[in-house]
């Protein structure tokens, strides 16, 4: 079997998914017949028909509500947004509409959202977003965002089938740059759950999405130049967050930092120091250290961008120093 | 069929000049004039039951019995359940906060109603969401949100089921003039144009939204030109006239049904509460609920049309009257030994399946450590 991109897993599991249920349908921005700003519906209209696979206005407000509408009703539909930078345009529906409904309503929203995410790729501020942390807050959504190739699909396919609304992050910096052997059959990976992508002893680095892909290039390097052993902690799923994971690597190795794409006020590490801090504060032989973006907007140009991202260098003077504490 | 799109007289309507049902020219009602003098009489049983269940409701809320404000549909009572009215079972429609009258021609009960006042936990949400926030889908209603304008987009999306399945269904959504201004309203009409979904749209005109005029709320000579600029059918009736409600909305049910899209439909009407019960009206003009309280109330007008041309007695109407009062006491007995809903409760139907963790853990232990100054049972849930 050939490897295939983060794009293509993402786009097989759309298409298995389709082939599957005929309640699955894709709905969102220029996805027909041009496939979408990155291709990852490409082929899809020609295959499923454009009742299936359908152009809509631009209008996030109204992608996402009549998804729900339609989820109501038994179907299964996937909205792609553009950029995720865009779902801001959709806030309102999705923390007051679709988040509630269940709760308040009894109405299922089996819908996903999912768009391109992330930095890295010089987008500037309104193309490189990580919006993430806007949504951990709001009870009634689940928020899956992958770092492999093989969780893209396998997790996919899991949002498609999940019974509630996940909004499905894809980091566009992967989209091209990793890639996987399809595990064989139906490749489904369970939402909620963690991956370990490298064992470690001495240090913990709790990550997701692109962020795995430094924190690994400096285990490895720590590895090599201090003999410092990393265990790197890939999250998957947000929310609902895995705490026995995060449990489970602090009382390994009782050292930990966070590492994110997002800025850091506010940010998702945030949470999961104060979720240490409550349930293994007797196991931390240092504090919990954070990673992440500096608080801006993220400019365009390289060097900015660059410095205003977390890099490898960032993650392994901060792992020295937790090593030495 | 052609719509009887005539341009009502808001002129005079405004102008406070008293005029009767009357004066009014009699136009062609090919819908309303099929229905059975039976339905007509079951017409004026649902909007005697808006009134005076909502009577019923101000009684209870001043003994503090409802929990939240109160928000009256007096003087809008037909435009709710001649709209309603127009649906088959099979179709779904989503009310706002004036359109209690819809909901019970959808076959929501009083009691169910008093229960969500009364915030209990036998309620239909069991005390999570408040008034008329609550739907069915098997009787066709959809719990709605107070975000003005998001139903729009929703219920396009089960209208845009109803289509991709080829189910001969139909959506119904009401929504204010205040919540036409909202990018909500704009998106969802427009999509719901494109995709050609079988949907009708209830804009109900009622001169207010909380305090703000309509002039104040648009620039547009009228709500119906907005179908102009989607692309869709519009269409404009006395809000205040059941009958007249009752066939522009069969009509536009049909259209829809039959494949012909969307329509936008205004009903003139008019607000004779203030936005809730708390609020005193004083942006209100002297005189002006005055005047449609006496001269344009549709309960009042629809009497005089039965008497007159259906022949019902006095006898007839102090029935359907009796029988309206003797449910609604029933159901303020039931709802007033309700129970309050049990706390955790409240914590549980996020999610189709619960959390691995419940989510009140951490409340138990800190309140035993505060009480017990140790490590308390719970905490540290994944001690291995």
């Amino acid at each position: 079997m050939a490897e295939i991109t983060y794009l293509e897993a993402i786009r097989e599991a759309l298409t298995e998914e389709m082939e599957r249920d005929p309640n699955v349908f894709c709905l969102g921005e220029d996805i027909g017949a041009y496939g979408g700003a990155f291709k990852v519906t490409e082929g899809l209209q020609a295959r499923f028909g454009d009742t299936r696979v359908i152009d809509t206005p631009i209008a996030e407000a109204a992608i996402i509500g009549a998804a729900a509408g339609a989820a109501h009703m038994g179907m299964r539909p996937v909205a792609e947004l553009q950029f995720i930078d865009f779902i801001s345009c959709g806030y309102d529906m999705l923390t007051n509409y679709v988040a509630t409904a269940r709760y308040r309503a009894f109405l299922p929203c089996p819908m996903v959202v999912r768009g391109p995410s992330g930095g890295y790729v010089r987008g500037g501020p309104f193309h490189s977003q990580n919006p993430e942390a806007a949504f951990l807050h709001t009870p009634g959504l689940k928020i899956v965002y992958p770092a492999t190739a093989a969780d893209a699909k396998g997790l996919m396919k899991a949002a498609i089938r999940d019974d509630d609304c996940v909004l499905f992050f894809e980091h566009k910096y992967l989209y091209r740059r990793v890639k996987d052997v399809m595990p064989a059959g139906d490749h489904v990976v369970p939402i909620g759950k963690a991956r370990v992508a490298r064992e470690g002893t001495d240090v913990s680095i709790i990550t997701y999405a692109a962020t795995v892909w430094k924190a690994l290039e400096a285990a490895a390097q720590l590895e090599r130049e201090d003999g410092i052993s990393v265990e790197v902690i890939d999250l998957r799923t947000l929310l609902p967050m895995d705490d026995e994971a995060i449990a489970a690597t602090v009382r390994k190795t009782n050292r930990v930092m966070i590492v994110h794409e997002d800025t850091r006020t506010g940010g998702i590490a945030g949470e999961i120091t104060a979720r240490i801090n409550e349930t293994c504060f007797e196991w931390l032989d240092a504090p919990v250290l954070r990673v992440t973006a500096h608080d801006v907007p993220l400019p365009y140009s390289p060097p900015l961008e660059d410095y205003v991202l977390p890099q490898v260098s960032d993650i392994v003077a901060v792992a020295r120093h937790l090593a030495r504490y | 069929m052609e719509f009887p799109a005539q341009p009502l007289d808001l002129d005079a309507m405004l102008a406070f000049t008293p005029r009767s049902e009357r004066d009014v020219p009699r136009v062609a009602r090919p819908y309303a004039d099929q229905l059975t003098r039976e339905q007509r009489l079951a017409l004026y049983r649902h909007m005697r039951m808006t009134r005076s269940l909502e009577e019923r409701l101000v009684a209870l809320y001043r003994q503090t019995k409802v929990v939240g404000g109160l928000f009256r549909s007096l003087g809008q009572e037909a435009d709710a359940v001649g709209s309603a009215f127009a649906l088959e079972r099979r179709d779904i429609m989503s009310p706002l906060i004036r359109n209690m009258g819809s909901m019970l021609v959808k076959g929501a009960t009083p009691l169910e109603i008093l229960r969500q006042y009364m915030a209990k936990g036998d309620s239909p949400t069991r005390g999570r969401e408040l008034n008329i926030h609550f739907g069915d889908l098997d009787r066709g209603f959809v719990g709605q949100i107070s975000h003005l304008g998001d139903m729009i987009p929703v219920m396009a999306g089960i209208a845009l089921s109803f289509k991709l399945r080829g189910e001969d269904r139909v959506v119904l959504v009401y929504i204010g003039d205040g919540a036409t201004s909202t990018g909500a309203f704009h998106e969802g009409i427009n999509f719901a144009a494109v995709q050609k979904v079988p949907m009708v749209v209830v804009v109900e005109n009622n001169g207010y939204a909380y305090s703000t005029p309509t002039g104040r709320q648009t620039a547009a000579n009228s709500f119906m030109d907005k179908a102009v600029g989607y692309g869709i059918t519009g269409a404009q009736a006395d809000g205040n006239d059941v009958l007249a409600v009752y066939d522009v909305t069969r009509a536009a049910v049909e259209r829809a049904r039959a494949g012909g899209g969307v329509t936008l439909i205004e009903l003139i009407t008019y607000r004779r509460k203030g936005h809730a019960e708390h609020d005193n009206q004083s942006y209100v003009p002297d005189g002006e609920t005055e005047w449609w309280a006496a001269n344009n109330d549709p309960v009042d007008r629809f009497i005089a049309w039965l008497r007159e041309r259906d022949g019902v007695t006095d006898d007839e109407l102090a029935a359907i009257d009796a029988a309206v009062s003797a449910e609604i006491d029933a159901a303020t007995d039931l709802a007033e030994a309700s129970p309050m809903p049990e706390p955790l409760d409240g914590l549980e139907g996020i999610y189709a399946e619960p959390p691995r963790l419940a989510p009140h853990w951490y409340r138990a232990g800190v309140r035993t450590a505060v009480e017990q100054h140790e490590r308390p049972a719970g905490w540290g849930t994944h001690d291995g």
